[in-house]
Order: structure tokens, then sequence, then C-alpha cells
């Protein structure tokens, strides 16, 4: 269920996106193309590591009483995010982030290929 | 028939379906036995890491503190839940990369240290050590309710059945095993959830019935009538917090980092092929523990107005059957204090002294008898308690025989032991282990729930640190992460000990340190963990080169090998 997409494909493919990995004859892709990849990477966890904070220790704790005046049905809105809310939004996360590094790994070719194992 | 018949029953079923699953994982992957049970599907492994994390304490115990505690309980539910962001995003994937067998390995070899081993391996044992006494108390209740029978009775029982079920089970191939657990243990929690809110409120879905309108045609909110009785009985209303804002963020950050750094959580992430699985692994594990979290809140808030119903100025005479049963068993106490025959429940904040005490470890438990639902959700409810202690005694029985036989004698103290010998050390330390949860199932019960929060704080403020640093930076050197573990250590510990331990009788805000409390103290030992670590790496020289490759290595997917088996 995994990486059958992906057979056959050649790991030289000059599909990096810098220049300099395309000259590099090993398997393993140039020290700048892994900076790269390295930088996205902290990037995106950078970014929903903010949302994380936001909607638990934020919304959650935080801003709980402000946030407790406004109503949504029966429950009051910080009360939601501490006991609901921020659990939805702790699953949602992880899912973001298992799609974007799988498009990350695959555009800097540093994804498992089936053969590697 | 009647609970003790229907439990019975619905125990002997799943533990027929157990048995079923681990014969079919056995005869399944004979002859290639790592290398079939290494491609466990993400969801799969998913499921039973949910199993494993879940124990009986989020089964039987988290709704019932959070029914007492209020908003405040939000710590359990956030604490619990944030740290799988941590996990998949910081530490999972790398960690899978990494591919051997334990935590205590990554220290060891990305630390190119001994030292630093042996202080993983210890951090490991006493964490999970900490954490099957605790389960053993779920069982112990479990059974002295349903059997009729004493704790310590319930305790031994219970013993003998993990015992058996480790032998058994065998120590490989409890995953799909730990499968079977997590749709007994959720069908288990959801069924009378359900079955209440539609009593409670006439919707269906828990998540939305505690936010919903009564169904007794009054048109009051749920929350609005607990909040109404809680206020008038001297609780505060059940919506506000009680704890200081400081302490619920410390505490729930100890949790959160706590849970990221728990060993037996981790090894979850080697048995996967690939790393990319590693991250979605993390993703499904969350989802199935988020459908018992979100579900939590509302059986609380369902339990704790049906409770508040049922016995407040209720006269004794009058208690219903589930209040005579639990008061066989010592968990449900009244003294009429004023005599007039009725039973006052009522918080600190009231002029009325309280009479009833009531072990909060029983309301998951009570919970369908109080709403009067059928005999045999009665006997499910008990089945899940028992799968959701039973996942996690298996799996924290792994990490002791793995941390003693694999990290503490062939690679620290006896390198030189035999496979045959490492086995027999495996299973020496996992029966020493139900001995010594068996002994805190019996005795004093209050103090395991302490050291359940020593061993978050000690996990957040040892372990979490050291991984991290090792991942995201190439500059921490061995001296670095030593300092900052045994800083982080001896600082968290030495708190929790002065408060809990030696001074127990200045527990209490205005002695805390910022208004923390010892539960959230691991958070301030992580952020000493990574000053320390920081501010001696930098003193010292950097780590040799070969480190520093690893280090490049793990932080890409390509090139993992293969995934194996949590096994000793």
């Amino acid at each position: 269920m995994d990486g059958t997409d992906r057979h056959g494909r050649c790991r030289l493919s000059g599909a990096r996106p810098e220049p300099e990995a395309g000259t590099d004859p090993t398997t393993r892709p140039a020290p700048g193309s892994r900076r790269a990849y390295w930088h996205r990477n902290l990037t995106y966890v950078g970014i929903l590591l903010g949302v994380w904070f936001v909607v638990s220790y934020g919304f959650g704790i935080l801003l709980v009483d402000q946030l407790n005046t406004i109503r949504i049905g029966g429950f009051q809105l910080g009360f939601w995010f501490a006991q609901q809310g921020s659990i939805y939004v702790f699953v949602i996360l992880i899912f973001v982030y298992v799609r974007l590094m799988n498009r990350l790994d695959h555009s800097f070719d540093v994804d498992e290929q089936d053969d590697s194992a | 028939m009647n609970v003790q018949a229907w439990t019975f029953v619905m125990v002997a079923l799943s533990f027929a379906v157990y048995l079923a699953v681990a014969v079919w994982a056995r005869a399944r992957s004979t002859g290639e036995f790592y290398v079939a049970s290494a491609r466990v599907p993400p969801v799969l492994n998913g499921m039973a890491t949910a199993a494993d994390w879940m124990s009986a304490a989020s089964f039987i115990s988290m709704a019932g503190l959070i029914a007492f505690m209020g908003r405040d309980g939000s710590v359990y539910l956030m604490g619990w839940t944030g740290g799988y962001v941590l996990l998949a995003l910081l530490l999972a994937p790398y960690l899978r990369k990494f591919g051997k067998y334990t935590v205590p390995d990554f220290v060891g070899d990305r630390y190119y240290s001994r030292i630093a081993r042996v202080v993983a391996v210890l951090c490991a044992l006493f964490v999970s050590f900490t954490y099957v006494a605790g389960q053993m108390r779920g069982v112990g209740i479990v059974f002295s309710r349903f059997l009729d029978v004493d704790i310590e009775v319930g305790v031994l029982i219970g013993m003998g059945i993990v015992f058996f079920y480790a032998v058994l089970g065998g120590m490989k191939g409890i995953t799909y095993t730990q499968v079977a657990q997590y749709c007994v243990l959720i069908f288990a929690y959801l069924v009378p959830a359900i079955f209440i809110s539609m009593i409670m409120t006439g919707m269906p879905i828990p998540q939305l019935g505690f936010g919903s309108e009564l169904a007794d045609g009054s048109g009051t909110y749920l929350l609005d009538r607990l909040n109404g009785l809680t206020e008038e009985l001297g609780f505060g209303a059940y919506t506000d917090g009680r704890k200081g804002t400081v302490d619920v963020l410390f505490i729930t950050a100890a949790l959160m980092v706590g849970t990221a750094g728990l060993p037996h959580v981790i090894v979850r992430f080697y048995t996967v092929p690939k790393v990319r699985q590693a991250r979605s692994s993390a993703g499904w594990a969350l989802l199935f523990i988020a459908l018992l979290y979100t579900t939590a809140p509302a059986v609380a808030a369902f339990a704790r107005t049906n409770l508040l119903d049922t016995v407040s100025n209720t006269p004794y005479t009058d208690v219903p059957t589930w209040f005579t049963h639990w008061e066989a068993t010592g968990l449900v106490t009244f003294e009429d204090l004023n005599g007039d025959g009725l039973i006052q429940h009522t918080g600190p904040a009231s002029s009325v002294p309280n009479e009833l005490t009531i072990d909060r470890d029983i309301m998951v438990l009570a919970n369908p008898e109080i709403a009067r639902l059928p005999d045999w959700v009665v006997g499910l409810v008990a089945a899940g308690g028992l799968a959701a202690a039973l996942s996690t005694a298996a799996g924290l029985l792994l990490v002791i025989s793995t941390s003693v036989a694999h990290d503490l004698l062939k690679k620290t103290l006896a390198p030189k032991i035999t496979e045959h010998g490492e086995l027999i050390a495996a299973r020496i330390a996992a029966g020493f282990a139900v001995v010594i949860a068996g002994y805190f199932g019996i005795n004093p019960p209050g103090f395991v729930a302490q050291v359940v929060a020593f061993a978050f704080g000690l996990a957040a403020a040892s372990f979490f640190p050291a991984i991290i640093l090792g991942i995201f930076t190439k500059r921490t050197n061995t001296y670095g992460a030593v300092a900052g573990m045994v800083a982080g250590l001896a600082f968290t510990a030495s708190y929790i000990v002065y408060f809990k331990f030696t001074h127990p009788e200045l527990n209490s805000a205005e002695h805390w340190w910022f208004g923390i409390s010892p539960e959230g103290i691991g958070t301030l030992g992580m952020a000493v963990n990574f000053a320390v670590a920081i501010g001696v790496s930098l003193l010292t020289p950097p780590p040799p080169l070969s480190v520093q490759q690893f280090v490049e290595e793990i932080r890409v997917p390509r090139g993992a090998g293969p995934g194996h088996d949590v096994a000793a």
C-alpha cells in the first residue's frame, strides 16, 4: 500500500530543485539540497506547532475566560476548546504534516523506495 | 441474567477473541516472524498504539477525575493528546530512521556514551514500573466490584491474568492482540456513552450531546443545569477553572512532553515498515485515542449531573442498588453528620458539611448503573476496562523486559550474555514487574497516582530534551546531554520529593515556585535540561564527525532499514 507508484523511478532524476544536486553522482542528494529540505521541514514544523500552541495553550488555557463569553449552543467556546476543539485540531495537524512531508520528500527525492529497505 | 453473569459472559467473550487473535498471529508469522510482523499497516499500528497508550487510567479513572475537576480536567485531555503532535512532528520519523530497538539505544548511540545509555535505561524502567502499578489498581477495582471480592483479591486475580497473558501471548507479536483490545475497549466506552447521551439529551453523539438541551422538556442546556447544580451545592461552576492559569499551563505542558517521551509509546514507531508510515501511524493513533478522549468529557458531564440529581438530599434508606454495591467495596462512604437521614453532598463553598465521599475511579464503572442501563452494558464496561489495563500492561512489560535484557545486560553490564540468558533475564524482569505492580495495587493507592505524575515529569525533564537536541542540533555533545538529563532529573525529582514526600504539609499554591504544582514542575525541569545541555555543549568540544554524519542521516527518510517487532 506504499510506494507502488514510485516503482522504477530513477533515483538520480534531475527533478531536484537545487541545480548543483544534479551534478552529484552518488545516490545521496547534495548537501545544499539537504539543507533546503531540512529548512522546509523546520518551517512546516514551526507553523504547525504554532497552531498547536494557539488552540491548546492559547484558546484552551490563556484566553479561556474571554472565549467563554461566546456561546455556541450549550458550549462556552473556551470550555469547548479546552475539552473538545483542541483535540480535533491535534488530529488534523498530524495528517496535514504527513501530507506536506510526503510531498516534500518526493520533490527533494529523499523519499523511501521499495528497493532501499 | 444479572450484572455478575453478564460480566462473566462479556469478559470470557473478549478473552476468547484475544486468544483466537494470538493463535492466528502466531501461525501467520511462523518462519519469518520479524519480517511478517514488521509489515503492520499504519492504521492497525495506530490502533495498537492507542490500546497500548490508553490504560486503565484513561478508561476507568479519567472521566471520573474530569467529572470532579470540571474544566480543570482539560489538563489531562489536552496533555495526553497534544503529546502525539510532538511525537509525530519531532520524534517518530527520525527515531524510525535511526532504526534500533529502544530509546536508550538512540541516546547511547547519538551521545556515544555508556553513561548516557544507563541514565536513559533507569528512566525508562522507572517510568514503566509506575505505569504497571496503575494498571493493577484498575484491574483490582473492576474485579472487586463485579466478582464481589475485596480489592486485594481483585488485584491478585489481575496479577494472575496479566502473568498468564504475558506468557501465553508471548512477548512477540502482541500488536494484533492489541488491535482486538482497542476494538473491545472503544466499543465498551462508546455504547454506554451513546445510551446515556440519548437518555439525557436525545442526541446520540455524546460529543454533541453534552452541549445540547436536556431531554426533560425544560429547554435548559445540560451544562447550564450542571453549572447550576454544582454552584448551588458549593462546588463552584463546572465550566469554571479552580487551578491557577500558570499551573494549568505547566501541568498540560508536562503531560504533553511526558507523553512524547514515554518509552512504551516511542517503541511503537519502530514497528512500521517505513519512515513515512511512522508519521501517519502517529496520526492514526491520535485519531483512535481522540475517539475516547473527546467522549470522556461528555461522560464526565453526564455522570456528574446524574450523580448530583440522584443522591443529593436523598434519604439514605432510598438509595439505589448501585450505591449499596459500591459502598460494600468501600469506595463510596456516607456518614450522616447531622443525623437527618438525608445525603448531603456539598462542596467547599457550602455551609452544610459534606457527608458523602466517592472514589473518582468508580464513576465510569458505576455510570451505566446510575443511568439504569441494561445489565449487559455494565458487563461490557467491565470487559473494556480489562482490555485497557491488559493491553497497556503487556506493552509495559515488554519495555521493562527489553530494558533489562537488551539495554542493561547485553549493551552495558554483560555484553557476552547468550540469547538464551537474555530471554531468561527478560522473563524474570517481567515477573518481577508484575509482583511490584501487584504490591502497589494493593498498598497505598494514593501513592500510585502521585508516582504517575512523577513519571510524566521525569520523562519530560530527561528523555525529551536529549532526543530533541540529538535530532535538531549537531553541536550537542555527550557532556551536554548527560549534564542536561542529570540536572533536569535532579531538579524535577527534588521538587516533587520535597512537596509530595518530605513536606506534604507545605504542598499548596502559596509555597510553590511561581504557583507551579509538583505535577507541572517537569516543564520547568525540561527547560533546565535544555539550558544546561546547550550551555555545557558550547563550552566543551563538538561531537566527532561520525556523530554529525549520523544526525545528517536520520534527518532524511531514504535508506531506513527494515522495521522490526518490539521484542527483547
